[in-house]
């Protein structure tokens, strides 16, 4: 018998966590429009694909961020042997640029405090490794990404504990709860070294409210822990209100700078998760230096270091990139959540990231989270989407499912729409009041603001409207 | 006061060490034949150099393989959203198909038991957290990569317990040094969970024997421990004898396969440190099956992946590269062991790696460490050389220094070589016996070739250069 480390044979990996059945069910049967029209359609996997075509526009008026063109190849050889884990400076300044754009300029970012990391998973992992010894903890919000249990917990030995987040004030972090959060790990014995935050939120695709960031940073330093900012998403604000990072927020109110941190990443906001660009931002010396020693782990490829930075380089294209991204973004949440909205599904509002945090308590035989499974499991098998229950997201209410919107085209959404509209219209006419057609009814999801724009998605640009003549089309019939 | 972690206070990084000492001068003052004649040359980074144009050659032949080509551009997007860590299928069978080119085809790899990880860095410590709980031990033969003392213990807890070789066998691994070290681990209550060898070795740049290697898995699986072969050197073995890699000997002699790993790397063996193409490959299915899941903490780039499962799919680009890369390596070690001869300076005898591991005891003032880090400091700041001393390799006696000769262009390795033989002639004169230049003693390191690296680019000692001592000191 040959043995192996504790954390081989544990289940730290988290790979049993329902969030990965879904994964698991959607790889044997993967939804394609012509080979496999009934496969299971991928709603789970938070991707961003609607910038592509601008972007490979880009490449091919650029050879020179390739190290392989004839305009490139001259810097092939010192790249290939850059190994230094400073990184390459002009894709610190390439970063610390784009994430001040991102947050409309109104922060500077230091290139000096870019720190790489294999992707925000080895971000999480390293700014654990950073800051707090086996078997202390970090506090938590729920509902929170399920890969934060992996991530900080597995190799490092660290604990989390969650701070409740309940639906009834929209899952807003409440001072009250971080308190609560608070006494609990000391109940149990567990030494606080910080709080991570997500912001904009997954899963709830909402962003935190000038307020609750203030509130945030006046307990932490308070309590003396850190406070770990996930901006994975920062990019993926396609509406009002504006994105309120905490690097602006620490520049209002007190706060020792020592204690804030933000992991960062090209994965969602670029929709590169192929190319590990992950990214440590600290305003802490000592963990900027511990982190770049530690980022020898996995640092971001020089191929990709040379491509990023002439790419964010660009003024131009950042600019354009960015509302672009914001724009088609916008289309398509507004173009979901709507058609959602007709067949009486509605979801948390929100203005950021690429999935809505879909409401169907009522849906739920009873409210418990085997009801929830029961439901999921269905709505894999029956009505062939994967979706992430909320469960998985330690959410504790249950009822509540994630859903990717942003990872298919047109054609694969409307797909998914009708299946949806199907399966709410066999199962449950009733749950489809006559009165969510009218107009007034759409403002309970709506915002105002939406409903006078809801001609916007009805463009040419080749987004299929409720209101196109498809005979089979369950909306359409709804309205008659 | 902010508390950050114990492992972040601590001085578990290993950058206190002497090795990193003279990178700091290098970078304080870096040579630069134009911009800095005075500057420190190099000679401390095993980096390989020396195929660049062959590999520039078939990167502008091939622009498939790059995305951001109009041949490529149609995979960008498939391969920008590709974070499957299982890793793109072709790149894990051009990685399996290249490590078995390298051993001559005698072994054949499974692409499914290739793991990614952040550089050979990630991978040691991505084994080392499969293999061992903190507090566990390992056991590392001497002289030894200064790195594993922060990428195998930093962060994961464990030990390291050196299995002390010798120069008087030419730090042959013995069955001798294996048990002791055993034992030492046991007295030290330290559970020993396997052994980590490198071979080739760094810093010696020798191969280990059949019977080395045999005996090696012989008590491995005696003492029911793993086995990590560290075979990032694989391809730079440049001369006789043959590179024999543990995959092949556990083809030969019993051996339990769920105690068989190897690490490797593309750092090394194509000069692609920064693309970060570590590899961890097991005969263990749920040590694959643990590190794939950690490999989500330090995949290689998607794009990179694409790269190099293009250019390694591509069989006589890597038919040729090995052949191209041994040559050029068997010239360079060649032309730079002779000439240290020359001016009294050996080295191990060895037939790989991208460094020798140079013999500079009789230099040392008394045969102890501080001797040797005087020594070093005079090299650094006199000589401005940047090598590596001895004990940074935790090599068990003093005056031995590994010297990098792969990571330079020819007209810097002249430089070099001019300031060693200038030192030594101001120095020790009187060390320079007459008799080292006569054949017989330059059979004790080469062989019969000396013709070989004297072609049209490599500058040899019979070229009229009327200052170079190489001259002056055979007339």
């Amino acid at each position: 018998m040959v043995s192996m480390s504790k954390i081989a044979t544990g289940n730290g990996h988290g790979e049993n966590s329902p969030y990965f059945d879904g994964w698991k069910a959607y790889e044997t049967n993967p939804f394609h429009p012509i080979d496999r029209p009934d496969g299971v359609i991928q709603m789970g996997l938070a991707e961003n694909q609607l910038c592509f075509k601008f972007i490979k526009k880009w490449l091919m008026e650029h050879p020179e961020a390739s190290l392989c063109t004839a305009e490139g190849v001259n810097r092939f050889k010192e790249t290939a042997l850059f190994q230094d884990y400073h990184g390459m400076p002009e894709f610190r300044q390439a970063v610390a640029k784009f994430m001040g754009k991102v947050r409309g300029d109104r922060v500077k970012f230091d290139p000096d405090r870019i720190v790489m990391s294999g992707g925000a998973t080895g971000a999480h992992e390293m700014v654990a490794f950073c800051l707090a010894d086996p078997g202390e903890a970090l506090l938590v919000p729920t509902p929170y990404y399920p890969g934060f249990d992996r991530d900080l917990r597995w190799r490092t030995g660290v604990e989390l504990v969650p701070v409740i987040c309940e639906s009834s004030h929209n899952f807003q972090i409440t001072r009250t709860a971080m308190e609560a959060a608070y006494e609990k790990a000391q109940e149990a014995n567990l030494k606080v070294k910080g709080l991570l935050i997500t912001n904009p939120s997954n899963p709830l695709g909402t962003i935190m409210d000038r307020e609750t960031l203030k509130s945030i940073v006046k307990f932490i330093n308070e309590k003396n822990i850190h406070l770990i900012g996930d901006e994975i998403y920062a990019a993926t604000v396609f509406k009002d209100p504006e994105f309120v990072s905490i690097s602006e927020v620490i520049q209002e109110v007190e706060c020792n700078h020592d204690l804030i941190h933000i992991v960062y990443s090209l994965s969602k906001d670029m929709g590169f998760p192929g190319f590990r660009v992950g990214i440590v931002y600290s305003y802490n010396d000592a963990v900027v230096n511990c982190a770049r020693k530690m980022s020898s782990y996995g640092l971001v490829s020089s191929q990709t270091q040379h491509l990023i930075a002439t790419m964010l380089n660009d003024d131009d294209f950042v600019h354009n990139f960015i509302m672009e991204s914001k724009e088609q973004l916008f289309k398509r949440h507004k173009y979901f959540t709507w058609s959602l909205s007709q067949v009486g599904i509605g979801s948390l509002k929100s203005n950021g990231g690429l999935f809505i945090w879909m409401d169907l308590r009522k849906l739920l035989k009873e409210k418990t989270f085997d009801a929830e499974m029961d439901l999921w499991r269905v709505i894999i098998n029956e009505v062939k989407l994967n979706v992430s229950p909320g469960s998985s997201f330690h959410c504790h209410e249950p009822g509540w499912f994630r859903v990717c919107f942003a990872n298919m085209e047109d054609n694969t959404m409307e797909v998914a729409l009708s299946r949806i509209r199907s399966f709410i219209l066999k199962n449950n006419e009733s749950i489809v009041p006559r009165k969510l057609c009218r107009r007034s009814s759409l403002k309970l999801s709506l915002p105002r603001s939406l409903s006078r724009r809801m001609d916007d998605f009805m463009s040419p640009a080749g987004i299929m409207s409720p209101h196109s003549p498809l005979p089979q089309s369950p909306l359409v019939r709804a309205r008659t």
